[in-house]
């Protein structure tokens, strides 16, 4: 049986639709978007988008720690990719610092496993760059693509030294897979647990110069230029970070940038403010000053920034009911990042919708090379149904994530989502939109 | 109930010699379940804090160095990082006010079997002790207590955060020989990245009114400084030109050597408060030092122990202050701990 | 607000009250006065002044505050700690005939925190109250060796002692609550 999505208004930035349209599903694939497609009961069901509402090429969210294999106790991957689709994905690609480490078949395989078995979000693993992730040898690249793997990373920590990094975007550029970095010079970081300002002076917090992270941007991008190979810079913090990813674009450097909801919402001193010393305000990179957070919201709005990936990097409570110093860095970010995306930078009137799913669907798909991120004909009938102008209160308790380390618990936000539909099933419903829940009933 | 209360007399105290007009009146109360920094003062209850001890001071003096204010109040001084100094002057500022006193030094708690801090408090708290003394290697760690438990907290050096009743006591001891801080000039030399002394002093003497500036190596020169009202200068000369009062931080000798400053004999050379040094100073200048110190590395011998030292005047007003704080913390209003 | 005592009354109680320290002693031989902050200290340094006048000799005289030996410190949550200031006594207590010095005697508990604090100073031979007024409503069995006037009170009322050192004028008022 067909499903026709009948009513809304569509913004796909791949295809240049933004208007309003209905969209046939076949089989699991798109089959047809276009203005007041005839209905015929027998052949398809109709599914009344509430008028409101925008449908999206399903959202996708490339950076994601789902702690499986190994630290279950934070996340699984059942349980990250119900949050996945609680906050509009329908897809996630998740990064390799698990235990034991993604830098096999094996593993990679098994998370495959568990997301098939959870038929929830899709899951892209991203496997590590060298074996155990601990910055000497490759790891056996071509088995990873084969099992699966969109990309390589040491995520967690920066890809060791220049030559490795000069290798792995040498061999990954074989498979036309991204190298993506967490571009951090460690010996400048130290054991620094903020962001080295003002704030971390006031508070006597041990700090983590911006020069950390812009300096390995740099070191990221020369070896980019100088191997032809495609570099994309993760949870990107600094201005210095973007200064150095807009002049490689120039250049024709390949080098793509994601940014992270609360690195364009918080700054440092939510280290002081509500709460003091908050281990929630607690990631890396950490929150940094309010130039950098604006130069970052410039850069969403002139196109320097290719996409928003959330890092969500589940933290058990007892982990993180401990001082600062001690606590793991993280929040997590699927929940949470529709509605903020919305409320601070569509509603704020700095972009507009159809830029924002470039940023969240269009652009992520590309960067990774997986089909979706569009609504062409053809392409697997992955949407989200948004809802730009419904009120949430972002609540913790209720969140579908194991885990609940979040500055944002009681936040009120304009934006969320109505509904996600992963190959033409619809894997969630919004039960605080009664018009989706209805229209919806998964 | 009815009682006689001595009722504050309505006027400007007679007793009190400083000229009402450069000093703010000292607060009634102190209305905070805990101290966790000088960051949560007003200058009015900072001077409140100042007048008490001047009351305390005196019971020092008396022939039974005793009075019965805290009795039946239970106090745990719960140390985390090994200290003499600071934990025996709370002790016996406590003992003086009969409260009961209760040491747990780390090494020999159930911390060591990997209990978080958290727990640690927990379980202290059920047996219900009034006030907790916190000294932590963590900055922040008494935010976090205060969070969890119901007894005040009083933080006696969390990190390279605050040591707030050590800034009390300079204050005290400053006000001892200068009277009012307004526009005094005031230079802190030393280690100012890693010192909670520092912080706590810059923001207590910046609230009332010194003039204030810090001097050190400049990889030691915490970023932002001069937003907390203060001159900064990598010159020790220009800092303690014509300065009244000269405070040396205690060099971290475990942190020093080799990555900060290249070795202590240089610090010395250059930051190191000799008696030359000490003549570019205003003529009455007191030189202050937290302890413990380091001879030949921030101060001269001949210096520390010299006639312009008030080193162990400074340690002295400590009980006199940590008396004042219990005193005013521990009486009054009932607090909940928060959720 | 009536006024129970003007400044003319008040000096001639005192003179009275001196007179009558001297006769009770037979001198101001072993003699030390001791008042109780605050206004109790302006009356004890008067009567020091009297007694000099009278028999030529210096009585010590010596200040004390009895906040931190209050029974009602630590218990009711409710308004400000009190501020305390300076205790000063100058001089040893032990053996000497100790005149305890307040304006108002009401309850009698701060005569108690007095004597409790009188004690950790030293032994002395002989503790003897004097006092201003006495508005009666013991709580505690207290009673003053020495009376400037006696002033039977209800519950309702408050009675201010002022003194021109600390007040700007010498006066005893009783004035009524407003609960």
């Amino acid at each position: 049986m067909k499903q026709l999505l009948k009513g809304g208004r569509v913004v796909d930035p791949a295809t240049g639709v933004d208007g309003r349209c209905d969209v046939l599903i076949d089989g699991g694939r798109i089959a047809r978007v276009d203005v007041a497609i005839p209905v015929d009961r027998s052949d398809m069901t109709v599914i009344d988008v509430p008028a409101d509402c925008v449908i999206a090429p399903g959202l996708i969210d490339m950076h994601v720690h789902l702690r499986e294999p190994g630290q279950e106790h934070k996340e699984t991957v059942a349980t990250g990719t119900a949050a996945a689709v609680a906050g509009g994905f329908t897809a996630v690609a998740c990064m390799p610092n698990t235990d034991p480490v993604n830098d096999s078949a094996g593993i990679t395989e098994y998370i495959l496993k568990k997301a098939a078995d959870s038929r929830l979000a899709r899951v892209y693993p991203i496997g590590a760059v060298s074996r155990g992730s601990r910055g000497e040898h490759l790891a056996d690249i071509a088995e990873l693509r084969a099992a699966g793997c969109v990309a390589i990373s040491d995520d967690g920590r920066p890809v060791a030294t220049a030559v490795l990094m000069r290798r792995a975007l040498e061999y990954a550029s074989m498979f036309g897979m991204p190298v993506i970095d967490h571009c951090e010079d460690q010996s400048l970081k130290g054991d620094g647990v903020a962001h080295e300002g003002y704030q971390a002076s006031l508070l006597g917090l041990r700090g983590i110069p911006a020069a950390a992270e812009s300096i390995m941007a740099q070191r990221d991008i020369t070896l980019a230029e100088l191997t032809g190979g495609h570099v994309h810079i993760a949870h990107m913090s600094v201005r210095g970070s973007l200064d150095a990813v807009r002049m490689g674009k120039t250049r024709g450097v390949r080098v793509t940038c994601e940014v992270t909801p609360h690195h364009l919402t918080l700054t440092d001193e939510s280290l002081a403010a509500p709460i003091s010393y908050d281990t929630n305000a607690k990631m890396n990179p950490p929150l940094r000053e309010a130039a950098d957070r604006d130069a970052l919201l410039q850069g969403i709005v002139d196109g320097s920034i290719d996409a928003i990936a959330t890092d969500h990097a589940p933290h058990h409570y007892d982990e993180k009911k401990v001082e600062f110093d001690r606590a793991p860095f993280g929040i997590v970010g699927l929940e949470s990042c529709v509605p903020l995306s919305f409320d601070r930078l569509v509603h704020t009137g700095l972009i507009r919708i159809g830029r924002l799913i470039e940023l969240l669907s269009t652009n992520p798909a590309r960067i990774l090379g997986v089909p979706g991120g569009s609504l062409a004909v053809g392409a697997p009938a992955d949407i989200t149904i948004l809802a730009p102008n419904l009120s949430v209160t972002l609540n913790a308790s209720r969140m579908r994530s194991k885990s609940r380390n979040t500055p944002f618990d009681g936040w009120k936000l304009r934006g969320g989502v109505a509904a996600t539909i992963v190959g033409g099933r619809v894997v969630y419903a919004n039960p605080d939109v009664p018009a989706a829940a209805r229209a919806f009933a998964a | 109930m009815n009682s006689d209360r001595v009722a504050p007399s309505a006027g400007a105290d007679i007793e009190r010699s400083t000229p009402a007009a450069a000093v703010p009146p000292a607060a009634r109360a102190l209305r905070h379940k805990d101290l966790l920094g000088i960051a949560d003062l007003t200058p009015e209850e900072i001077l409140l804090i100042l007048d008490t001890a001047e009351a305390m001071k005196e019971i020092g003096f008396r022939p039974i160095k005793k009075v019965p204010t805290l009795r039946g109040k239970t106090i745990v001084n719960l140390f985390f990082e090994p200290s003499t100094r600071t934990r025996t002057s709370f002790e016996i500022a406590e003992k003086r006010l009969s409260a009961d006193t209760l040491n747990i030094a780390t090494a020999t708690s159930s911390v060591q079997k990997g209990e978080t801090l958290a727990d640690t408090a927990l379980n202290l708290e059920a047996m219900a002790p009034d006030m907790i003394v916190l000294r932590h290697p963590s900055s922040g760690a008494c935010h976090l207590l205060s969070r969890i438990c119901r007894a005040g907290i009083i933080n006696a050096g969390d990190g390279t955060h605050e040591h707030p009743t050590q800034a009390l006591l300079d204050a005290f001891t400053i006000r001892e020989h200068k009277g009012c801080m307004r526009g005094l000039k005031i230079a802190i030399v030393g280690d100012l990245l890693h010192s909670r002394v520092l912080r706590s002093n810059v923001l207590l003497l910046t609230k009332l009114g010194a003039d204030v500036w810090v001097s050190g190596p400049p990889t030691l020169v915490p970023p932002g400084i001069e937003r907390m009202g203060v001159s900064a200068t990598t010159s020790i000369d220009r800092a303690i030109e014509g300065a009244d009062v000269v405070m040396l931080l205690r060099v971290q000798l475990e942190r020093m050597q080799g990555v900060f400053v290249p070795s202590l004999r240089e610090y010395f050379t250059v930051f190191g408060m000799t008696e030359e040094r000490v003549r570019r100073a205003s003529p009455g200048v007191i030189i202050m030092h937290p302890g413990p110190l380091n001879r030949g590395v921030e101060i001269a011998s001949e210096v520390a122990d010299g006639p312009y030292s008030v080193i162990l005047e400074q340690v002295a007003n400590g009980v006199a202050i940590r008396m004042a704080v219990l005193y005013l913390l521990a009486g009054g209003v009932e607090h909940e701990a928060a959720a | 607000m009536p006024v129970v005592m003007d400044a003319d009354r008040i000096d001639r109680t005192l003179a009275r009250i001196a007179h009558e320290i001297v006769e009770r002693n037979r001198g101001v031989d072993e003699l030390a006065l001791v008042g109780i902050r605050t206004r109790g200290v302006t009356l004890a340094r008067r009567l020091a002044q009297r007694l000099l006048d009278i028999t030529k000799e210096d009585v010590p005289t010596g200040t004390l505050d009895i906040t931190l030996y209050r029974d009602d410190l630590m218990r009711s949550p409710v308004g400000p700690q009190p501020v305390i200031r300076r205790t000063e006594i100058p001089f040893s207590i032990d053996d000497r005939k100790i005149l305890l010095v307040d304006d108002v005697l009401y309850t009698g508990r701060t005569v108690r925190a007095a004597l409790d604090a009188l004690i950790d100073f030293g032994r002395p031979k002989a503790i003897q109250l004097v006092v201003l007024v006495d508005r009666g409503h013991r709580e505690l069995p207290i009673k003053a060796d020495y009376v400037g006037k006696n002033l039977p009170t209800s519950l309702k009322e408050s009675v201010q002692v002022r003194l021109h050192e600390t007040d700007g004028a010498d006066e005893v008022l009783v004035e009524e609550h407003q609960s």
